[in-house]
C-alpha cells in the first residue's frame, strides 16, 4: 500500500511540474498551424465575377496590375523615427540632435516636393520582432509565430503561400541581394541572387557593400521584375553600438544615398518600397514587443502619381506591416497569398490622376472586397483545420463579412447608387478585415506575461516542494497516506470550484488553466501539513541540505542557462562540469581521509576516531575509477555535433550512418567496431550478472538474457549490415533486403518487449537449492559469500526478517515435519533488485540503439561503462546505514543528471530543431508511415531522449549500488579484534553480507528512500527547467531568444517529461521486484509447510 | 615566535608576487613586441622560470624545514634528480588531465603543455621545495588536519587557489565576447596566475587571522 502511495506521490509531483510547464508554454510559445493551400490566378477567392474581365490581359489576375515592376529595399531594423521627417518649424523647442534622427533627408525632400508620388507610413510590426519571422510575415502576410506547426522542422523554407512563390509561378523574374536568410526561406526561388553572410553581427559593411556593388548594375540591366535588396548594416550597427552612436549616423546616411540613387533610377512603371522589417530598443536589440521594436518605417514612391486625390496627412498613418503583402500582390496583378491576413492599403487603388471620385471609390471597394474574400476563405479553412480561433468571434466576423459582401454585390448590380453607399461598404469591409486580424493576433502573437510568471512560479513551488519533501521523507514521522490524499482532494476541489465558476460565467474551459488551478490549489495544504508536522520543529536551515560543492556546481550549471553562448556550448560545458565534479568527489574523499589507510595520515591526527572513517576502498582503486570516468567522458565527447555548421565547429564525422561512407575497407572496419561494441555491451552485462550469480538462476528473465539478448544483438548487427550496404546488394536480393530491413528492427523491438514482459512476470532471479539430509534444520539464505567486517555491519548483520523467518520455519517445520531436516539455499538474493534493473536497462538500450546511427553503439557502450564507474565511485563515498534510513546523497543525484545531459550530447543531439535525427522515424518503416503521426513522433522522440530515458529508468541504481558494493573489498578484510565475542555468537551469518536484502529488511525505509531519490532527481531536473523558463522569460527580448533559448526550453521540457516518466517506471520496476520477492518468500514458507 | 614566522612567510610570499610582476615587465626591455597576450608562450616560459628561481632561492635562504639531517653529496644529487623527475611527471599528468577535460588532443599541444608547466610551477615546485620528493607527505598535507606548520598551511592554500583559478579561467572561453584573452589556454593560465597570486597574498593574512585556532601538533 505504501508503495502505491509513494508512486502516486511522485506522480502528483510530476503533475505539478507538468502543469507549470504547460502554463508557461501556453504563455510563451506562440503557436499557429501552417496551411499549405495556395491562391491561384484561375480560382477567385470567393463567388462573384472578377473585375475587369481579367482573363484578357496578360498581367492581370484577380485585379489588373498597376505596376509591372517593384524595387523592395528592406533595411533591417529601420525604426520609424529613423525615417521620420524633422520639422524645424517649432521655434521654442531646442533642436534635438541624436545620431539617428533626420539622417534620411532624401525621404523628407521627396515627401515635401512630390506629395502625390510618395508617402511615409509607420508600419506596426507584430512580435516576435526577429528578422526571420518578419521576413515570413512580409511575404506571406501572416503572423509567423515561434512554432509554425508545419510539416517540416528540418529546414526553414516557407511552405505557406507567399509573394515570392506567386511571383515565380506568374513567371516574374525576382532578383535578390543581401541577407542570406532568404536563401533558407526561399530556396531556388530567385532568378538571380547575391547572398551575403548575415552571421557576424559585428560586421557592419559586408552585406551592404556587397549589395551596393550589384544593385545599380542589376537595375540598369533591366533583367528583373522584382528587385529585393536586404540591407543589414543598420541592424548590425544597432547590435554592436546601439542607435545612439555616430556609426549609426554614418550608416543611415549611406542608406539615404542608396534611396536617393534608386529614386533617380526608377521608371514610371516601377514602385519603390523602402521598408524596415522591425525596430530596435534603446540598446539596439529586438525580438520583443516594446513600442520601439514594433514601429518600423515604410516608404512608397513612384514616378507616376500614387495618391492623386487626397492631401498627405499631417502625421504619417499607422498601418499594420502585413498590409504591404495584399497591396503589393494586387498592385502587381497577382493573387493575394492564401494565408494573408493583412488589409490592402485602399488609397493606392484610387486610380490614375484623372479618375473620378466614384470610380476611385469603386476601385478601392473592389480591392478591399477581394482582400476580404481571401481572408474569409483563409479563416474558414483555418478554423476547419484547428481550434485555435474563438468560435464566437469567428461567427460574428462571418456575419459581418456576409453583410458587407451582400452590400457590395447589390451595389455592383445597381451601379447608379449614391457614392455614400459605397463608402459604407468600404467601411464595413475594413471593419471585417481589422476584426479578423485582431482575432488572429489575439490567438497567435502575444506573450502572456501572466501565464509565463504563473508557470515559472508553479515550477518554483514544485521545486521547493521536492526539496522539502525529500528532506522530510526519510525522517521518521512522514505520513504517506494523508499527505497524498489531502492535496489531491484539495486539487479536485479547486478544479470543481473553478469549473463551476467558469460554467456560471459561461466561458470556455481551458485545460491548461484547469491543470494549473488544480496544481496550485493542491499545493497549500501540503505546505501547511509540512509546516505543522515538521517545519516548525526544526530550523529552516536544514532545508538547504546541499554540500557546498554540489551547491556551487548546481549554481554554475543553472547560471549557464542564462547565457546563449553557454547554451550553445553546453555540449562541451557539461563534460567539463562532470569532470570537475568527479575530481572534486575524489579530492573530497581524500580530504576526508577515506581514500588512504590512516597509517599514511597519522602524523597529526587530532584524536579523530579512526574507525568512523575507515577507508572502504584503496586510494588507487578510486583513482582508477575517476580516471576511467574522465577518459570515458572525453571519448564520448568525440561524438560531438555542432548546433549549426560554423567555420569554428566541425561535427564529428562518426555521427553519420555507415551507409553514407564510401570506401569498403573503412566501412568494414567501422562495421566491425560497431558489432564489437555490441558484443562487448552484451558480454559486460552477462559478465556482471554472472559475477553476482544471477545468471545461474533458471528463471525466465535470465534464460532470456542468455538466449534472447544474443539474438537481439544478432538482429541488430544484421540490420546494420543491411542498412549500411543496401545499395550494394545484388538486384536479385533487393526484395529480400527490403523485407529484412523491415522485419529485423521490429523483431528486435518485439524481443525486447517480450523480455520486459518476462521480467515483469518473474522478476526474482534467484537459484533455489533444496535438499534433505542436512545436519541442521536451517534455511540458509545466501545472498553472497564473504564476511562482513566493520563494527556497524556486525551490529546489524542479522536482520530481523532473517531471524524471524528462521524461527518461523523452525517452528512450523517442527510442527509439520518433526523428523525431516531440510535445507533450502537461495543464492543471488543480494543482487536481485539490481539484476532486474540492469536487465531492464539492457533490454531498453537495444531498441534505442537501433534508432541511432551505427557508430553510436560505441557511445552506448561508453554510457554503460561510465555509469558503472560512476556508481562505483559514488558507492565509495556513501556509507551504508543499516537499518536505515537510507539516503542517496545529493552529489550522486547531480552527477547522474549531469551524465544524462552529457550523453544526450554525445549521442549526437543538440537542442535545436535542425539537429533532430529524423531518420529514426524510418527504422523498421522504410516506406514511411502513411498518415499516422504518433508512431514516427514516438520513434524520433525515443531517439532524441534516449539518454534521458535510460538514466531516469536507471536512477534507482543509485540507491541499490552501495549495497551491491558491500560484497567487494570486504571479503579480504579481517575481523576487528573487538568483535570476537559477537563473532562467536553468530558464526554463520558473518559469511553472508546481506547486500540488497538490507533494503528488504526495512521496507518502510526502503520506500522512503525510493521516494526521496525520486524527489531529489525530480528536483535536479526541475530546477534546470525552472532556470530555462526564467532565462526564456527574462531574455524574451534577446536576439537569440527564438534561436537558442526557446528551443532549449522545449527540449528541456520534453526531456523532463520523458525523464519523469522513466523515473516512475524505474521506481515501479523496483517495487515490482520487491513485491515479487515478498511473494517468493511467502511461497517458500508455504512450500516448507507442506 | 609564531608572529615572526608569519612575518617571514609574508615576506617570502611578497617576493614571489614580485617575481611574477617582474616577469611581466622586465622582458619588454629585452624583447621587442613583448606582451602577455600576443607573445603568451614566451611570457609563460619566463614567468615559470622566474617563479621557479625565486622559490629555489627562498628555499635555500629561508629553509622552512630545517629539520633535515646533513646528507652526502650523492644523496643530494639523487634528491635533485628525483625532484626533476617529479616535476616532469606532474607536467605530463596535468597535460593529460587537461586533455581529459576537453583540451584539444593534437592541435595546440605546445600551448597546453606550457599551461601544464606553469600550473606545475605554481603547485608542484613549492611542494617539492617544502616537502621534497615525498608523495606521502604531499598526500598528508592535502587532507583534513594534515598540515604541520604554517608553511604547509600556506602551501595548501596557494596550491588550491591556483587550481581553482585555472578552473575558473576556463569558464569564459565559450562566451562570445571575442576578446584575445578568451583563447585557449590564455584565460586558464591567467586564471592560474591570479589564483596563485591571490593565494600568496591571502594565506599569510588568513593564517594571521586564524593564528589562535591553528595548532600544529607535531611542531
Amino acid at each position: 500500500m505504501q508503495k502505491i502511495s509513494v508512486l502516486l506521490f511522485l506522480a502528483w509531483v510530476c503533475f505539478l511540474f507538468y502543469a507549470g510547464i504547460a502554463l508557461f508554454t501556453s504563455g510563451f510559445l506562440l503557436t499557429r498551424l501552417e496551411l499549405t493551400n495556395h491562391s491561384t490566378c484561375q480560382e477567385p477567392p470567393g463567388p462573384g465575377s472578377l473585375p475587369w474581365g481579367s482573363q484578357g490581359e496578360p498581367r492581370a489576375c484577380w485585379m489588373a496590375s498597376r505596376f509591372s515592376r517593384v524595387v523592395l529595399v528592406l533595411i533591417d531594423a529601420l525604426r520609424f523615427d529613423f525615417a521620420q521627417p524633422q520639422h524645424s518649424h517649432m521655434p521654442g523647442e531646442p533642436p534635438v540632435s541624436l545620431p539617428f534622427l533626420g539622417k534620411l533627408g532624401s525621404l523628407q525632400r521627396i515627401l515635401e516636393t512630390q506629395p502625390h508620388h510618395a508617402r511615409l507610413y509607420r508600419s506596426q510590426v507584430d512580435p516576435p520582432t526577429t528578422t526571420m519571422q518578419r521576413l515570413k510575415a512580409l511575404t506571406t502576410g501572416s503572423l509567423p509565430t515561434f512554432i509554425d506547426a508545419g510539416s517540416n522542422f528540418a529546414t526553414h523554407a516557407i511552405v505557406e503561400d507567399n509573394l515570392i512563390k506567386q511571383l515565380t509561378s506568374a513567371g516574374r523574374r525576382v532578383v535578390f541581394m543581401g541577407d542570406d536568410t532568404w536563401k533558407d526561406l526561399f530556396p531556388g526561388a530567385f532568378s538571380q541572387a547575391f547572398f551575403f553572410p548575415s552571421f557576424n553581427v559585428r560586421d557592419l559593411h559586408t552585406v551592404d557593400n556587397g549589395i551596393l556593388e550589384h544593385l545599380y548594375p542589376t537595375m540598369d540591366s533591366g533583367e528583373w521584375d522584382v528587385l529585393i535588396a536586404h540591407f543589414l548594416g543598420v541592424d548590425h550597427c544597432g547590435h554592436k553600438h546601439g542607435p545612439n552612436h555616430p556609426e549609426m549616423a554614418k550608416k543611415l546616411s549611406q542608406m539615404d544615398q542608396v534611396i536617393q540613387g534608386l529614386v533617380e533610377r526608377v521608371e514610371n512603371d516601377t514602385l519603390l518600397v523602402v521598408a524596415g522589417d522591425h525596430g530596435m530598443t534603446m540598446n539596439g536589440d529586438h525580438g520583443g514587443d516594446s513600442e520601439l521594436e514594433v514601429s518600423a518605417a515604410l516608404f512608397l514612391y513612384s514616378p507616376t502619381a500614387l495618391f492623386p486625390s487626397s492631401a498627405p496627412p499631417e502625421e504619417p498613418e499607422v498601418i499594420p506591416q502585413v498590409s504591404l503583402v495584399p497591396t503589393l500582390a494586387l498592385l502587381l496583378g497577382l493573387p493575394i497569398p492564401f494565408g494573408n491576413i493583412g488589409e490592402v492599403m485602399a488609397e493606392l487603388f484610387s486610380g490614375g490622376e484623372d479618375s473620378q471620385p466614384h470610380s476611385s471609390a469603386l476601385a478601392q471597394a473592389t480591392a478591399l472586397h477581394l482582400n476580404a474574400q481571401q481572408v474569409s476563405r483563409f479563416l474558414h479553412t483555418y478554423s476547419a483545420a484547428t481550434q485555435d480561433l474563438q468560435a464566437k468571434e469567428l461567427h460574428q466576423l462571418q456575419n459581418l463579412f456576409s453583410k458587407a459582401s451582400a452590400d457590395y454585390q447589390w451595389f455592383l448590380q445597381s451601379p447608379r447608387e449614391a457614392e455614400a453607399t459605397l463608402w459604407t461598404v468600404i467601411a464595413e469591409l475594413q471593419q471585417f478585415l481589422r476584426g479578423a486580424r485582431a482575432m488572429c493576433i489575439e490567438s497567435w502573437a502575444r506573450f502572456s506575461l501572466v501565464r509565463m510568471v504563473g508557470g515559472a512560479a508553479l515550477l518554483a513551488a514544485a521545486c521547493f516542494l521536492c526539496l522539502l519533501a525529500s528532506q522530510w521523507a526519510t525522517s521518521p514521522g512522514f505520513p504517506f497516506r494523508p499527505l497524498l490524499l489531502i492535496p489531491v482532494a484539495w486539487g479536485l476541489a479547486g478544479v470543481i470550484v473553478y469549473a463551476g465558476l467558469l460554467a456560471t460565467i459561461g466561458l470556455k474551459l481551458d485545460p491548461v488553466l484547469l491543470g494549473a488551478v488544480a496544481a496550485m490549489s493542491s499545493f497549500p495544504p501540503f505546505l501547511w501539513k509540512a509546516w505543522v508536522g515538521w517545519g516548525s520543529k526544526r530550523p529552516l536551515a536544514t532545508l538547504l541540505p546541499f554540500p557546498g560543492s554540489v551547491l556551487l556546481l548546481l549554481l554554475f550549471r543553472l547560471a549557464a542557462f542564462f547565457s546563449d553562448s553557454f547554451v550553445v556550448a553546453e555540449a562541451r560545458a557539461t563534460p567539463f562540469l562532470l569532470g570537475s565534479f568527479i575530481l572534486l568527489l575524489l579530492a573530497q574523499l581524500h580530504w576526508e581521509g577515506q581514500l588512504l589507510p590512516p597509517k599514511l595520515l597519522t602524523v597529526p591526527r587530532l584524536g579523530s576516531s579512526s574507525s568512523a572513517c575507515l577507508p572502504r576502498h584503496s586510494g588507487a582503486y578510486a583513482l582508477r575509477l575517476g580516471v576511467g570516468l574522465l577518459l570515458c567522458t572525453r571519448l564520448a565527447g568525440l561524438f560531438h555535433r555542432c548546433p549549426e555548421e560554423t567555420p569554428a565547429c566541425h561535427s564529428s564525422p562518426w555521427l553519420s550512418p555507415l551507409a553514407s561512407m564510401v570506401g569498403g575497407r573503412a566501412k568494414n572496419l567501422w562495421y566491425g567496431a560497431c558489432v564489437g561494441a555490441l558484443v562487448a555491451l552484451l558480454a559486460a552485462v552477462r559478465l556482471w550478472l554472472r559475477r553476482y550469480g544471477n545468471l545461474k538462476s533458471p528463471e525466465p528473465p535470465m534464460l532470456f538474457v542468455r538466449w534472447g539478448l544474443p539474438l537481439m544483438a544478432l538482429g541488430t548487427a544484421a540490420y546494420w549490415a543491411l542498412a549500411s550496404g543496401a545499395d550494394e546488394a545484388p538486384p536479385r536480393l533487393r526484395a529480400l533486403v527490403a523485407g529484412a530491413s523491415v522485419v529485423l528492427p521490429r523483431a528486435v523491438a518485439g524481443l525486447a518487449v517480450s523480455g520486459v514482459v518476462l521480467l515483469l512476470w518473474k522478476p526474482v532471479t534467484v537459484l533455489v537449492k533444496a535438499g534433505t539430509g542436512a545436519p541442521r534444520t536451517r534455511t540458509v539464505l545466501t545472498p553472497f559469500s564473504g564476511p562482513p567486517t566493520t563494527q556497524a555491519d556486525l551490529n546489524y548483520v542479522v536482520p530481523q526478517i532473517y531471524r524471524h523467518m528462521q524461527e518461523e520455519f523452525r517452528g512450523r517445520l517442527e510442527k509439520t515435519k518433526p523428523e525431516g531436516p531440510l535445507t533450502v539455499a537461495a543464492y543471488q538474493l543480494g543482487s536481485v533488485y539490481s539484476a532486474a534493473m540492469v536487465t531492464a536497462l539492457t533490454l531498453l538500450a537495444f531498441p534505442l540503439l537501433l534508432l541511432h546511427a551505427e557508430r553510436i553503439s560505441l557511445v552506448f557502450l561508453l554510457l554503460f561503462l561510465q555509469s558503472f564507474l560512476l556508481l562505483h565511485l559514488l558507492a565509495a563515498g556513501i556509507p551504508i546505514t543499516t537499518p536505515g534510513p537510507f539516503t542517496v546523497p545529493w552529489q550522486a543525484v547531480l552527477a547522474w543528471a549531469l551524465m544524462a545531459t552529457q550523453t544526450f550530447y554525445s549521442t549526437g543531439h543538440q537542442p535545436v530543431f535542425p539537429a533532430i535525427h529524423w531518420h529514426a522515424a524510418f527504422v523498421g518503416f522504410p516506406e514511411g508511415h502513411g498518415s499516422s503521426t504518433w508512431l514516427p513522433a514516438l520513434l524520433v522522440g525515443a531517439n532524441t531522449f534516449a539518454s534521458h530515458l535510460l538514466f531516469a529508468v536507471g536512477c534507482p541504481l543509485l540507491l541499490l549500488w552501495p549495497f551491491l558494493c558491500e560484497s567487494q573489498g570486504q571479503r579480504k578484510r579481517r575481523q576487528p579484534p573487538g568483535n570476537e565475542a559477537e563473532a562467536r555468537v553468530r558464526p554463520e551469518e558473518e559469511e553472508e553480507p546481506l547486500m540488497e536484502m538490507r533494503l528488504r529488511d526495512a521496507p518502510h525505509h526502503f520506500n522512503a528512500a525510493l521516494l526521496q531519490l525520486g524527489l531529489k532527481y525530480l528536483f535536479v531536473l526541475g530546477i534546470q527547467i525552472l532556470a530555462c523558463t526564467l532565462a526564456a522569460s527574462i531574455l524574451r527580448r534577446h536576439l537569440m531568444v527564438w534561436k537558442v533559448f526557446a528551443p532549449k526550453f522545449i527540449f528541456e521540457a520534453l526531456g523532463f517529461i520523458v525523464s519523469s516518466v522513466g523515473l516512475l517506471l524505474g521506481i515501479a520496476l523496483v517495487m515490482r521486484v520487491d513485491g515479487a520477492v515478498s511473494s517468493w518468500f511467502r511461497q517458500l514458507v508455504l512450500a516448507q509447510q507442506r | 615566535m609564531k608572529d615572526n614566522d608569519i612575518k617571514r612567510l609574508l615576506y617570502t610570499h611578497l617576493l614571489c608576487v614580485f617575481s611574477i610582476i617582474l616577469s611581466v615587465f622586465i622582458p619588454s626591455f629585452f624583447l621587442e613586441n613583448f606582451s602577455i597576450l600576443e607573445t603568451h608562450l614566451t611570457w609563460l616560459c619566463i614567468c615559470s622560470g622566474f617563479v621557479t628561481a625565486v622559490n629555489l632561492v627562498l628555499y635555500f635562504v629561508v629553509k622552512p624545514n630545517a629539520s633535515y639531517k646533513r646528507s652526502s653529496l650523492s644523496h643530494k644529487v639523487t634528491r635533485f634528480l628525483k625532484c626533476c623527475i617529479y616535476f616532469l611527471m606532474s607536467c605530463f599528468t596535468f597535460h593529460i588531465i587537461f586533455v581529459l577535460y576537453g583540451a584539444p588532443l593534437i592541435e595546440l599541444v605546445l600551448e597546453t603543455f606550457l599551461f601544464a608547466v606553469i600550473l606545475s610551477t605554481f603547485t608542484t615546485i613549492p611542494c617539492l621545495c617544502l616537502l621534497g620528493p615525498n608523495l606521502k607527505a604531499w598526500l598528508r598535507v592535502f587532507s583534513r588536519n594534515g598540515v604541520t606548520s604554517i608553511w604547509e598551511n600556506s602551501l595548501q592554500i596557494t596550491t588550491i587557489s591556483s587550481f581553482v583559478g585555472a578552473w575558473l579561467g576556463a569558464l569564459p572561453i565559450p562566451l562570445d565576447w571575442e576578446r584575445p584573452w578568451q583563447v585557449w589556454p590564455i584565460s586558464c593560465t591567467l586564471g592560474a596566475t591570479f589564483g596563485y597570486v591571490a593565494g600568496l597574498v591571502t594565506s599569510p593574512l588568513w593564517i594571521y587571522w586564524k593564528r589562535k585556532q591553528l595548532t600544529y601538533k607535531s611542531n
